[in-house]
């Protein structure tokens, strides 16, 4: 018997662990796909927002205002990048520049600080890159970009450190209600259930009620990612003027120097919560929209596209709270600004999970912090070579493009919550994420895991469970 | 810190040869700095026949080829390096290595020979809509799967890019039992070898669509199949010519590009034609003795115009440790792309003699029939060849003598 069982392993899912494995609570994670941060949180824009255009008076605003405010000391005490460049909203016509003031005056009502009025002069000084004549901008500084896939880790990682269970391909199905809690497809046995499951938080809730006051409506964005020889093409987060369909096109630095542009904005029918593909009519379509704003955006230096879903509630803002179903916690409709509000979500969790149990024990062997991730590239000579002394593997570069060791990959293999796919040690040190995207490195990468997981490489996965890589091996050679 | 005469980036086909052609043009303090674990390079991957007829006048496999250098370099007694990266050059020749025996190296160098080689361009570089499945592999990394590794990648194939790995790709995969489907090409013609048309596709009845793309990939985990479509002159997709098709396996032949980061990181200029380092006809980049040769500098079709190109660099590396300064002259030529003519390596000339055979390579932008190359020389014609065929994945070369100082060369193609 679990006390709470959290369904979703995202970064809402993994922040909520970390933050209830302060109690003496038996918490298992339950996540369908093979790795953490597989939905929403690995295909984002990977922004801190500052907050400004969440309406006062709203959970999302609560949120997102918490959530910015507690990032930096979050991403210090787990080890996640965080680096606050600040973001402008860029009015091009007066009509958007009324927008423009009104967030001014909406982000100040939410005490949101530093944020500032900009002429059109001090944008173009600002972000030369913008090729559209701005009539204004609203400055925020305390907008950031971190890695929300490395968030979802280190919250996960921080968790099962301190006892959290996480069970991977397992898929809910279907939930009773009991007496004293759950049982989840006839096995699980749970007082409480924390629902974090994106874009199926509805379905999921659909299992304990036949009335479920909302609906997700997935709505997908798609992207382009430009090689890191385009870094400093924007130094700041630019969005345009947001309209109902969302905050627009960004172009913005991501943490690892590389240009991001997306995401659009289509709501897919619900029969579409999968479809992460991105179509040709919408790539070239944000091609052309992002060049209003900045006209030679280097496309021609694209390294990937990908597309992420968005759990829009047709509430409109976010659902936290215990749902009329007794025990049952609905975490749903956590869109934009969801990264930026994560850390604030799980503290608000907590707050409903404390009130459930009539008196919960502090975890005595809790740790508040993370063992940091080296990240060789980034050390100085001496660090290096000292490091390499002590374990030669962070001698041996596997992937050049980003010049990860295989020291990196190994560490990124054990720790809890560790890779075991080619994109998740990817996602984990970024073998594969630069301009080869894995030519070289993959094959490289595929032996370390067949050898540290005790796998045939025939069993080593790319993503998915089936998203097998190899065959089988090849017949003695006969070829003429 | 040690030192060397020259340092080799590079212990692929262009960086074996530039080090024993140096050695035997006198310089023995040499080290091959390479980062895979055995020397060759791609060579080793590339079990088909075919490298050889013009430098050794007969037909050998890849690993056979290189092999001929490997005992050349081992009988010479060359240093070399495996398994080590570079991680760094300075300007006054000083290189960063890196590695899991040694750990942090430094090595001094009076000349250095840049010889890294190319990568694969990506899905992502053509922005090939759709999902993101398991089995869409470049086609080299497939190839290193493959013959390196030993396993198989797939068994329903279909291939973009009719360059040349991907036409040997297409037989590879036939000949270890998987059916491959096609091979679709968005240009009206192939960039790949007439040789390897003929001998991976017709061989084997593999259709191959010219002027054709792939505008869906599909598949969660692994792939499941893709569309292709026709397009029209712009490259687009023309609307009913949609044809969709079920395979577990997308191989990408789309291209290379020369590998210059540790170049660009070093200040060396880059021609934004060939994505490869400027060079002088003594294969030397804008940097004073530091040479670049084969696949960095611009993409080669045969090894063996690998291999004479590296010999031009290992021999003038050695003549500039000996004391010779290239750069030392007043008149510099440069090479321009005419008409028709996508680029030209030299990109500059830094001294003419009539005794001097200077030989330009370069390729043409689309096919032509019966045309004709015209080098001029500060406008007035000073070659003209007669050319059957032209094709943009044949490189085209023209030797001259020149005997007079030009500040301009320009190639041209007369349709």
């Amino acid at each position: 018997m679990f006390d709470v069982t959290i369904i979703g392993a995202g970064v809402i899912g993994a922040s909520v662990a970390s933050y209830l494995s302060k109690y003496q609570l038996r918490v298992v994670v339950l996540e369908r796909e093979n790795d953490v941060a597989c939905g929403t949180s690995k295909a984002n824009t990977g922004l801190v927002h500052a907050g400004y255009d969440t309406h006062a008076g709203t959970v999302k605003a609560a949120m997102n205002v918490r959530g910015n405010q507690l990032y930096e000391a979050e991403s210090k005490r787990l080890k996640f990048p965080f680096r606050k460049i600040g973001s402008l909203v860029v009015a091009l016509n007066d009509e958007e520049y009324e927008v423009v003031e009104s967030l001014f005056e909406n982000g100040k009502v939410l005490g949101i600080e530093g944020l500032e009025i900009l002429d059109g002069n001090a944008v173009k000084a600002m972000e030369p890159s913008i090729t559209a004549e701005p009539v204004g901008a609203l400055f925020a500084p305390t907008a950031g970009i971190t890695e929300p896939w490395e968030v979802t880790m280190a919250y996960m990682e921080h968790a099962m450190d301190n006892g959290v269970a996480l069970k991977l391909n397992y898929a809910v199905s279907q939930i009773q209600k009991t007496s004293d809690g759950f049982l989840i497809n006839d096995e699980i046995e749970t007082k409480l259930i924390v629902n974090c499951a994106g874009v199926h938080a509805d379905d999921l809730y659909g299992m304990v009620t036949e009335t479920p006051e909302f609906k997700i409506i997935p709505r997908r964005g798609q992207y382009y990612l430009l090689d890191k020889e385009t870094e400093g093409f924007v130094n700041h987060t630019i969005f345009p003027t947001p309209t109902k369909m969302g905050k627009g096109i960004v172009v913005a630095p991501t943490i690892d120097g590389n240009i991001l542009v997306g995401p659009d904005s289509e709501d897919l029918p619900q029969s579409m919560k999968e479809a992460t593909e991105t179509t040709r009519e919408n790539l070239t379509a944000l091609k052309e929209n992002a060049a209003h704003m900045c006209g030679n955006i280097p496309f021609h230096l694209n390294i990937t596209n990908f597309s992420g879903m968005r759990a829009e509630p047709d509430t409109g803002d976010f659902i936290i709270e215990m749902s009329k179903v007794d025990g049952f916690v609905n975490v749903a409709g956590i869109k934009s600004p969801g990264l930026s509000s994560a850390p604030a979500i799980a503290e608000r969790v907590e707050g409903i999970v404390k009130q459930a149990f009539v008196s919960l024990l502090p975890n005595e062997d809790y740790v508040d912090t993370r063992r940091e991730r080296i990240k060789f590239n980034h050390l100085d000579e001496a660090a290096q070579a000292a490091l390499m002394r002590k374990d030669p593997r962070y001698g041996r570069i596997i992937c050049r493009c980003e010049m990860i060791t295989e020291g990196e990959i190994v560490d990124a293999i054990h720790r809890n919550c560790g890779g075991r796919t080619l994109n998740g040690i990817k996602r984990r040190v970024r073998p594969g994420a630069g301009r080869c995207q894995g030519g070289f490195c993959g094959p490289r990468v595929m032996e370390i895991l067949s050898r540290e997981l005790n796998l045939p490489l025939t069993a080593i996965v790319q993503e998915g469970k089936d998203a097998y890589i190899l065959t089988k091996e090849t017949k003695v050679e006969e070829e003429a | 810190m040690s030192a060397y005469d020259l340092v080799v980036i590079g212990g692929g086909p262009a960086g074996l040869a530039a080090a024993v052609e140096a050695y035997d043009n006198g310089v023995e303090s040499i080290l091959i700095i390479e980062r895979d674990r055995e020397l060759g390079g791609i060579l080793m991957q590339c079990i088909h026949n075919g490298f050889g007829l013009h430098h050794f006048k007969e037909e050998l496999t890849g690993p056979a080829y290189a092999e001929r250098f490997i005992n050349m370099l081992k009988a010479k007694g060359i240093d070399y390096k495996i398994d080590t990266m570079v991680a760094e050059i300075t300007k006054d020749k000083r290189i960063k290595t890196m590695s899991a025996s040694d750990g942090i190296t430094w090595v001094q160098a009076k000349a250095i020979v840049l010889a890294m080689g190319c990568r694969e361009r990506t899905r992502g570089a053509i922005s090939i809509p759709g999902s993101r499945p398991a089995g869409v592999f470049t086609a080299g990394t497939a190839q290193r799967y493959i013959n390196m590794e030993g396993y198989m990648v797939g068994e329903r194939v279909f291939i973009l890019g009719s360059g040349d790995i991907g036409l040997i790709m297409a037989r590879r995969m036939t000949l270890e039992g998987a059916k491959v489907l096609g091979v679709a090409e968005i240009m009206p013609h192939s960039n790949g070898l007439t040789r390897n048309i003929v001998q991976c596709l017709d061989d084997f009845e593999i259709p191959l669509y010219l002027s054709h793309t792939i505008i869906d990939i599909r598949g969660k985990d692994r792939l499941t199949g893709i569309t292709i479509a026709q397009v029209d002159e712009k490259m687009q997709p023309i609307e009913g010519t949609e044809e969709a098709i079920e395979c577990d396996t997308l191989l990408l032949s789309v291209g290379l590009i020369p590998e210059n980061e540790i170049s660009r990181a070093l200040g060396v200029a880059i021609d934004p034609r060939t994505k490869g380092p400027r060079v002088n006809q003594y294969m030397e980049t804008s940097l004073e003795g530091v040479f670049a040769c084969g696949n960095v500098v611009h993409v080669h079709d045969l090894v063996d115009y690998v291999t004479e190109e590296s010999i031009r660099a290992g021999r003038n590396a050695a003549a500039f440790i000996k004391g010779r300064q290239f750069k030392a002259v007043e008149a510099y030529t440069m090479t321009t792309p005419g008409e028709g003519i996508g680029y030209i390596v030299p990109q500059e000339i830094c001294e003419q003699s009539a005794a001097e055979t200077v030989t330009l390579l370069f390729r043409v932008k689309k096919t032509y029939k019966n045309a004709r190359i015209n080098v001029f020389g500060d406008g007035e014609k000073i070659k003209s060849l007669k050319k059957m065929h032209l094709a943009p994945g044949e490189m085209e070369r023209v030797d001259l003598k020149l005997e007079k100082v030009y500040q301009q060369l320009t190639v041209e193609v007369e349709a």
